[in-house]
């Protein structure tokens, strides 16, 4: 015969019962979501049921920023006029010399039989906030899977990329920026060629083309660009800069670290590129690869 | 026989909604966009312990594991990786009720801080076995200014259930 407390003293199972259970739950989470990415339909859920917690959480923020639009001086607009209009007469000049190039590039890549690169779709969206996750370096932007955003689509600012569509809710995505620890970016130099992967270095701000043999033609200030080879990126993007080399004989590597050419923390509007301006599908993958490259050279040797 | 170092008032009982307001507006508060101020403290950690210790009948694990959840997913961070520590706080927080009201406020505030680092480590833990950098130890000061915000903190989310029963507008005080 065994004594139980009366039903009116009962509180459930034991607490140490109820947190065995729950950090069993957690881990299992954990261990979905990280190695096997199985979690993603219960993160869609919950996710849309912050959403509107989410928005709120702006609101202030929002409030904020407008109070100080409201109060910005007249010598402030001024000044940011004239700035603007300098800038257009100098963007006039190398807009024309643009329109020519495209027009003989046009010609040429017809001439040469070649497939016409496709004019990239693009959305326009804007960066709600960065993620408060001190592991890792993302946004979050306010475009979805309802607007046709996907997962693996690049992001781009005004001058360059600043990272890629990692995650896509129905109402926001996520992206990683390319200073990510986590995030490779494939790049080309454009000075000669040469391709290679940018590596994020996560704090620092800054990337790293890791796997470069000590000799490689790589010099400071060299600009990366995308090399457009993987089908994700459209080719040509400028990504980072060559900021500081060493080539240490004892390794087999060179240590060559750059700084990314976007505003990766500071632009609020960035433009989602589509990834559909890629390649034929993979059986056909040896042929267009081999042509591609060499007729980039040859666009980048007349700019 | 130790003394209480605070008076003991009857305090009111307290309202559920109540907690269940000063939660979200902790979570809004941790939603909001702080850009790279890794040192924030963790409000919705903080007002959830303070719940557990105060309420352990009303709040308790399985809510500080889906507020976890919920932390997780609008944060982008790995699934589960706030519910696990929540989880564990939420347990320690009501294991330890009874000793730590025992306190003053600023005591009350040192084993707070333990109970949040704890956290803070699982979070770590976790996020260096999935492949993480550790970020600094800079990290660790969002526990630091959570716990000297605990006398704040009991102050204000005590208030409602201070106020007097009936109001005597005859009462000098």
């Amino acid at each position: 015969m065994d004594y139980q407390p009366p039903p009116f003293f009962s509180r459930g199972p034991a607490p140490l019962v109820r947190l065995a259970f729950f950090v069993s739950l957690a881990v299992l989470l954990m261990v979905l979501d990280a190695r096997f990415r199985y979690a993603e339909s219960l993160r869609q859920v919950v996710a849309l049921l912050v959403y509107p917690l989410q928005r709120s959480a702006l609101v202030p923020v929002e409030l904020f920023g407008a109070a100080a639009e409201f109060f910005t001086t007249q010598v402030a607009l001024k000044r940011e006029n004239e700035e603007l209009k300098a800038k257009r007469l100098q963007g006039a000049n190398e807009l024309l010399t643009l329109e020519a190039l495209r027009a003989e590039n046009a010609q040429l890549r017809r001439l040469l039989d070649a497939r016409e690169r496709l004019g990239v779709d693009s959305a326009l969206a804007e960066i709600l906030y960065q993620v408060r996750d001190p592991f890792s370096r993302k946004v979050i932007i306010d475009k979805g899977s309802r607007q046709g955003i996907q997962a693996g689509q690049a992001v781009i600012d005004d001058i360059g990329v600043i990272g890629q569509v990692t995650r896509v809710h129905f109402l926001l995505s996520e992206v990683t920026l390319i200073t990510d620890k986590d995030q490779r970016t494939p790049v080309q130099v454009v000075r000669n060629g040469l391709r290679a992967v940018a590596f994020g270095g996560g704090d620092r701000g800054t990337l790293d083309l890791s796997y470069m043999a000590a000799n490689a033609d790589v010099q400071a200030d060299d600009v990366l660009v995308t090399s457009g080879i993987d089908g994700t990126y459209p080719a040509g993007l400028p990504v980072a800069k060559v900021s500081r080399i060493e080539r240490d004989p004892a390794y087999a590597f060179a240590k060559i670290s750059c700084i990314p050419t976007a505003g990766t923390e500071q632009n609020r509007q960035v433009l989602v590129l589509s990834s559909e301006a890629g390649f034929p599908p993979l059986p056909a993958e040896a042929e267009p690869r081999a042509g591609s490259l060499p007729k980039q050279k040859r666009v980048r040797k007349r700019e | 026989m130790a003394f209480l170092e605070q008076s003991q008032r009857i305090l009111l009982p307290v309202n559920p909604a109540y907690i269940a307001l000063t939660l979200v507006l902790a979570l809004l508060f941790n939603l909001m966009p702080w850009r790279d101020v890794f040192w924030l403290p963790d409000m919705l950690a903080l007002v959830l312990i303070f719940w557990c210790v105060h309420q352990p009948r009303k709040i308790g694990i399985g809510i500080a594991w889906f507020l976890g959840l919920v932390m997780d997913a609008g944060n982008g961070a790995m699934l589960g990786q706030h519910a696990l520590a929540y989880a564990v706080l939420a347990f320690a927080a009501v294991g330890l009720h009874r000793r730590i009201l025992w306190f003053s406020l600023w005591r009350q505030a040192a084993h707070i801080l333990v109970l949040l680092l704890v956290g803070q480590l699982l979070m770590l833990g976790a996020r260096l076995i999935a492949g993480a950098e550790f970020p600094g130890f800079a990290y660790f000061g969002g526990s630091l200014i959570a716990a000297a915000l605990w006398p704040t903190a009991t102050f204000l989310l005590l208030l409602p259930q201070r106020r007097p029963e009936s109001v005597d507008r005859n009462r000098p005080i």
